[in-house]
This record gives structure tokens, sequence and C-alpha cells, in this order.
């Protein structure tokens, strides 16, 4: 079934087909309509699921850790300030291997107040463990939800769904809403080895000394690793199911590229119009879109550089006192690589400012003109 | 899950831990009574049983046992020193003046 939603509704859609037992969130602009229209749904049992109202995001993240430790499909979404008000228990979620799926909206942090995109939000929540993927568009927000859940529950880590404010939370695009026996057939329930039981009780997380953390560290990275085929496996196998097909990274015209753009979210479809007019202009220049954040597909990111001239990086955040963060990740898997092209980092579309096609045009006749690369940022569109 | 040890299990390797912080013992494994300094005592000649002790000590590790007296059941309280970490809530609640003592634990 085909219906205009807005990015939003489509992850409450995602949450709806994958059967979510446990819903817990705390509203905040421009994430609501997604826990509005869940909360409806489960009010009129179309969703059978429990909705629980808490006075914050720490608290909503801690309610769904609880309900996943005891073996139910959880899901949760917020934004900005409550994505860093959950920040303590997004580590606990990971230590304690929690498959808690999430939507965030990439909304610019405050001060000063921003309800605009950027993504320094989900980016500062790098180190906790969480899996991040990067949509770019409303049909890709609802299928993330449902491979979220499966590599998730899978390697017993978290996944976070992103997608831009507005951008996409509140822009109505045709979706396609798959059947729900095919959701059922692709994700069926799970069992958790270890979960909380009143018959078997066991205390989870408590005290553990230097003589097994490090294992369980470990072990976490192990799952992260192990997922980098999963993303891949599920995304083929999605496509096989509802001819969608999706990977860690997507390409668009890179088979005789010299060039290279390397983008993720919502500035890496604008970049696709941007290359078709540089393409006819007679430019080889192609794109990368990194949809998988982390667990970061590093090796299928190197030989796709590696056999280009020169590769461009646009980051809608920033790193303060380093560059753009996806710009960090892309330069640190390349670097060990023998005849790495140079490769530029661009700040752009902080705090919501709009990237058009024409910008993303700019940047490359910008860059085209720099044989070596001078400075870690290149800014593009702010009145310096 | 797996089924809770009564002695200490040293992992090998990875593989053979669970990948996540769950407990494996029981508390025959763990008996925190070993981290005491104080111990409490209680002196039955004084004790009148209310038994107030029992209710706040924060682990079971003041019993309740049952006896027999002028043939009604009652009940008196029984530190159970394996595990009475010597936190001092039993004495400082006790509402008789020495019906519960301290002594510093002896090496």
């Amino acid at each position: 079934m085909r219906k205009v939603l807005i990015g939003n509704h489509a992850l409450s859609f995602g949450a709806k087909l994958a059967r979510a037992q446990v819903i817990a969130a705390y509203p905040i602009t421009p994430q609501t309509e997604v826990v509005e229209l869940l909360s409806e749904m489960c009010a009129s049992g179309e969703l059978d699921a429990k909705f629980i109202k808490v006075e914050s995001e720490h608290s909503a993240m801690a309610a769904c850790i609880g309900a996943s430790a005891a073996g139910a499909r959880t899901f949760t979404a917020t934004s900005a300030q409550g994505l860093a008000l959950m920040h303590e228990v997004l580590h606990w979620a990971v230590g304690a291997r929690t498959p808690v799926v999430m939507g965030n909206i990439n909304r610019a942090m405050g001060p000063p107040w921003s309800i605009w995109t950027e993504q320094n939000d989900s980016l500062s929540q790098r180190d906790t463990g969480w899996m991040q993927v990067y949509a770019q568009n409303n049909q890709e927000v609802l299928d993330s939800v449902i491979q979220a859940y499966k590599v998730a529950e899978k390697v017993k880590l978290p996944a976070m769904v992103v997608l831009a404010a507005y951008v996409l939370s509140h822009t109505s695009e045709t979706v396609d809403i798959p059947e729900q026996e095919k959701i059922d057939e692709f994700l069926p329930h799970f069992e958790l080895e270890y979960k909380i039981d009143p018959e078997e009780p066991h205390a989870f997380g408590g005290l553990t000394g230097s003589d097994g953390y490090f294992e369980l560290r470990y072990q976490i990275n192990k799952a992260m690793e192990e997922s980098i085929n999963l993303w891949e496996e599920v995304g083929s196998e999605f496509g096989r199911n509802f001819d969608r097909e999706y990977g860690l990274v997507e390409t668009y015209k890179i088979d005789d590229a010299k060039e290279l753009i390397i983008s993720s979210a919502t500035i890496a479809s604008t970049a696709r119009s941007a290359i078709d007019y540089l393409r006819e202009q007679g430019k080889k220049v192609g794109l990368l879109r990194i949809r998988v954040f982390r667990p970061f597909p590093s090796d299928k990111v190197k030989p796709i550089i590696n056999s280009m001239d020169k590769a461009i990086v646009i980051d809608r955040n920033i790193s303060f006192g380093a560059s753009g963060i996806f710009y960090q990740e892309v330069k640190a898997a390349c670097y060990n690589q023998k005849n790495k092209p140079p490769i530029f980092g661009v700040i752009t579309g902080l705090g919501g400012r709009d990237v058009g096609k024409k910008d993303i045009i700019d940047i490359y006749e910008d860059v085209m003109k720099q044989d070596e690369v001078k400075s870690d940022i290149i800014w593009k569109g702010v009145r310096v | 899950m797996p089924k809770k040890s009564k002695e200490k299990i040293i992992f090998k390797s990875v593989k053979d831990m669970p990948p996540l912080a769950v407990s494996l013992y029981t508390m025959d494994y763990n008996k925190t009574g070993s981290w005491r300094n104080i111990r409490p005592i209680i002196n039955y000649e004084k004790c009148i049983y209310c038994m107030t002790c029992w209710k706040f000590c924060p682990e079971p590790a003041i019993k309740a046992e049952k006896f027999k007296e002028d043939g009604k059941e009652k009940y008196k309280p029984v530190i159970d020193y394996k595990y009475c970490k010597g936190c001092g809530i039993c004495w400082t609640e006790c509402p008789v003046e020495g019906a519960i003592t301290t002594e510093e634990e002896a090496e």
C-alpha cells in the first residue's frame, strides 16, 4: 500500500510493522509526530503495544532498556537535547546488550535554540556503541527501522535510525508500506538468551571488576564488527523481499569517475542532481553516500576513494577544533592506504541552512581549483 | 540463562563468557560478612523480641527464628554473620539500651 507520509510518520509505521511491544517516549520538536501517531495506534488497539508516558528522555530510554532486557521489542524516538539527555543510558543500552531501536531526528544543538537540521546531536553519541543509519528519504526511514531491528536483535546492540529535521521529518513523500504478513516473515519474533526472568532471578549489570569488564567491551566491538556484514546481508534480503535494496553505502555514477563527492543523509540525496548536472558538463564525478555510520564501513569506502583523483567530504556537522566528523572518519579509513587521493573536507548547512543543488556544484568547482589540501575545513555558505 | 554457581568461575576465554554482566554466583560464593569491621551482638536477656532490627536490616542478615514459649509460637532475631556487613542499622534502631552491643572484629 502506498501512502503519503511525513518522515516522522514513516518512523511510526516502521515501528508498527515491526510490532514494537513497548514504546516509551517524551515529546520534543521535531520528533513529536512520531510518538503522537504511535500513541494513537496503541489507544485504538491497531498496535498491540504498551505505551509508557515518561517525564524525560532519560526515563524513556531507561524504560526501553528494562523492557528490552525482559525480551520485548522496544521503540523510542527523540532529537537533539533529548538525545543528549539520554546520553548516560545510551551507554547502558549497549552494555546491557539490549536491541532497542530508536528514531533520532537530526536537529541542531542549543544554545542558541534551533529546531533545524544538523548532525551534531547523533554524531555526539558516536562512541556509545549504538549503530547509526542515516536515511536519505522517507521510504528509507521506514525500511531502515525494519532492518535495524533485524540487525540489532542478531548482534544484541541498539540501533538508531537518523533523519534530517524538516527536510524529511515534516516533508511528505510517497512511501510504500509493505504488507504486515511479509514483514512478519522477514522479522520474526525474537528470543533473548539472557533476559530478566522471575523464575530464574539474576542481577544484571552489577559491579564487574577489571577481570571481566575488558572482555565485555571486547565483545561489544566484536558484535559491531559482526554487524558490518549483517547490514549488507539484511539490506539485500530486504531487497529480495520488497524490491528495495540497501547496503552500508550507496554509490552513484562512480564507474568511470575521477572525482568523488562523499556525504550522508539528505545532502547526499541532493548531490545526485548536482552530479547529473556536472556530468552533462562533461565532468567525471560520482557520489558515495555513507548510509551506515556505525559500524563505519571502512572496507567499502577505501577501494572507492583509492580509485579517484580527488575526494570531497561534505559535512553538516562539526567537531570544534578539528573538522567535519564524516571527514575525519573517511580520512582515518584511508590513512594506511597507498596512493590515496587528496581528501577535501567541506562544512556547510549548519543550523539547517539550506544546501541546494547549486551549493554542491559550487563546492565541486571550488575544490577542483585546488591541488592540495590546505586546511581541514573548507567553509561553504558562511558569512565570513 | 546459566544456573548460578556456588563456586568461583574462571573464564579461560571470552568465548565462554556471557555477552553482558549477569550475576553468575549464588550468595554461597559471595559471603559479604567478610566485609564487617564492627560485629553486632544480640543480648537475649535484654532483647524484647520486638523484631525492629529484623525489619530494618537492609540485607537478609537477621533471620526471624521460630521458638515456643509457654506453648506459644514466638520469633527471635538471629544474626547471620556469614552475610552481616556490620552496617550498624540494627543497633541504631534497637529501642532497648544494651540489647544489641558491638565489638570490633578481631583479625
